[in-house]
């Protein structure tokens, strides 16, 4: 008996002993994150365009549709106040990067969301039913990844007019085919969770249970894959504005200045070299945090 | 063998159907339509118009008899190009495209196959190190700031290449289009050929084959290469979709003739049955190159059964 007390001591002490030096797994990711110096530079670098691209404009005193006849293809100076030069316009560059920025970075993030709300539900549907249902989700979804969704788009955007609201809508809508993917394989390793199994015999109906337990249990794989597909949105829209089907003017984006830009760059380089920059810092950062968070919370990497 | 190709080929059917009519329905419901232009036309005109090209025939009929004229190969009229059908604006374009689209592709893989074994051979030294910066790089610049860029070094400050044109399809005038579209994706497979290449020559087979003293090319080229194009392989279908895609861009930056150019056009000015056409096309294309992809990974891997 004594004994057994004794036991039970030393084993609540060493559990209390674990409490402590126990890591949960999002701190463990955390460190493991920040220990990525790759990915913190990148995250910074994000948070400083984010902040610039956000209130940069108030650095300037041109507005982003000013038209100055008087300073066309003006090279890029202090002086001036034109600090990234002007476009075949007059109109300052750094405000129309800066603008441009935002709308990229919008419909990235946006664009993201819908892919990611469409993928995940879908994905969790599929593989929590299982069975036929599951079969005939994932058949349409190989179906869809025969279809080279570019040129959807761009139909869609012939058929629906160049808005920039159903750009996104657009995109989104065809982009969900890899974050299905993911989630549905998550859902297989949760179902059967013993909570699960609790949930379905308290009689919890089964989209309650897709919502309420399956969702917020693969969140987290679920937000480090929306990391990465934001810079693919924000080239997918670059394309689309490239060719003059996204944004229209006087609003720009990076596509749309780069198109600008590359009409022009006989005789003024900067109009294409600032918002190319910009742009591609941009992915570079996002995909090395991407990266980094998936290597972080990745399970199998341990 | 036969069977397997027959059934991956038949396979390939529902695929199309789903792109065709998903397609026809959303150019059928799509708001406005492509008559109604800035100068309003009369409504007996309008119907008139409409009864030309059957569009006021019940929906699911217009469908039926458009699939009807697709399995005849007639993608229909134009609706902006008034006196083309689209099936000749496609025999204008094709060529180009596909001469342009070819090159590139098979380039392409060449280049990332050898690029990526090389770095696979010289792995962590600076030739390894200088490759593999070179394809991130590569990895997430895109096409149109890309090719502006070739268009910028090659074709205006060296003067050694035209900036555009198509001119007959001379040599010339390939070159920069051609690596506008491909050097991405040759980031993309050497990195793909590096990692399978690395994984491969630390395999058994491989340190047997070295024990029996074999001569370091043979090695390489009889027995890790094979099983190192797996990956390679079966990136090549999204490879293909990805220059097709990037095709779009090149074209219109270069001022090529082709499929791409033809399908912005179209877009912009809402030709619904050029584009339809287009995308149908170029979907079956795709549908098409991947069922040869998965037949040829068959071939390839033998694990695979059929």
């Amino acid at each position: 008996m004594l004994d057994n007390k004794q036991n039970s001591e030393a084993l609540s002490e060493f559990a209390d002993k674990l409490e402590i030096e126990g890591r949960s797994l999002w701190q463990d990711a955390r460190m493991r994150f920040m220990r990525n110096r790759a990915a913190m530079v990148s995250l910074g670098i994000l948070v400083f365009i984010t902040l610039l691209v956000a209130f940069g404009s108030h650095l300037s005193e041109f507005a982003f549709d000013d038209t100055d006849w008087g300073a066309m293809h003006h090279a890029p100076s202090i002086e001036s106040g034109h600090y990234f030069g002007t476009d075949s316009l007059g109109r300052d560059m750094f405000v129309r990067t800066l603008l441009g920025g935002q709308i990229s970075l919008l419909v990235g993030v946006m664009g993201a969301f819908v892919a990611v709300l469409i993928g995940t539900l879908y994905g969790a549907t599929s593989g929590f039913l299982g069975g036929t249902v599951d079969r005939v989700m994932m058949r349409l979804l190989e179906i869809l990844y025969g279809i080279p969704f570019m040129f959807f788009v761009i139909l869609l955007v012939t058929f629906f007019g160049r808005n920039i609201f159903l750009v996104f809508v657009a995109i989104g809508a065809v982009s969900w085919l890899d974050m299905a993917r993911i989630v549905r394989g998550q859902t297989l390793s949760l179902k059967n969770k013993e909570f699960i199994e609790a949930a379905e015999v308290c009689g919890v109906s089964k989209w309650k249970i897709i919502t309420r337990h399956i969702v917020p249990n693969v969140l987290g794989i679920v937000a480090v894959y929306a990391t990465l597909l934001v810079p693919q949105m924000i080239l997918t829209e670059s394309f689309l504005s490239f060719l003059g089907l996204g944004v229209q003017e006087p609003m720009t984006s990076w596509g749309a200045l780069l198109q600008d830009g590359s009409q022009t760059m006989e005789i003024a380089i900067w109009q294409l070299l600032y918002p190319a920059a910009f742009m591609v810092v941009t992915l570079f950062s996002f995909n090395y945090v991407g990266d980094g968070l998936r290597d972080a919370l990745d399970p199998k990497d341990r | 063998m036969i069977k397997f190709i027959l059934k991956r080929m038949l396979e390939a059917i529902p695929t199309l159907l789903v792109l065709i009519t998903i397609t026809f329905f959303m150019m059928r419901f799509a708001p406005g339509s492509p008559f109604s232009g800035e100068r309003s036309l009369p409504p007996e005109v309008l119907a008139n118009i409409e009864a030309k090209y059957g569009l006021d025939k019940p929906v699911l009929e217009q469908y039926f008899s458009y699939l009807g004229s697709l399995a005849q190969g007639d993608l229909g009229p134009s609706f902006k190009y008034k006196d083309y059908t689209v099936n000749e604006l496609v025999a204008q374009a094709l060529p180009v495209s596909a001469k342009i689209g070819s090159i590139a592709f098979i380039f392409t893989v060449l280049m990332g196959v050898s690029v990526g074994t090389l770095a696979a051979l010289k792995q962590n030294t600076w030739m390894d190190f200088s490759i593999m910066s070179t394809a991130m790089a590569g990895v997430v610049m895109p096409s149109f700031v890309l090719a502006p860029t070739l268009v910028y070094i090659f074709a205006i400050k060296l003067q050694w290449l035209p900036a555009g044109g198509w001119n007959g399809g001379q040599l010339q005038y390939i070159i920069l289009p051609m690596l506008g579209m491909s050097l991405l994706y040759v980031a993309s497979f050497a990195r793909i050929m590096r990692g399978s290449m690395i994984e491969v020559l630390s395999s058994n087979f491989i340190r047997t084959a070295k024990a029996k003293g074999l001569p370091y090319r043979h090695i390489i080229l009889r027995h890790a290469l094979r099983p190192a194009l797996l990956p390679v392989v079966s990136y090549m279908g999204p490879a293909f979709v990805g220059i097709i895609t990037g095709s779009v861009v090149i074209e219109t930056i270069f001022g090529l003739p082709g499929f791409g150019k033809l399908f912005v056009n179209g877009a912009l000015n809402r030709d619904y049955s050029l584009v339809l056409g287009l995308t149908i096309l170029i979907g079956s294309f795709t549908i098409i190159f991947n069922a040869i992809v998965d037949i040829l990974y068959a071939f390839i891997d033998p694990k695979i059964r059929y």
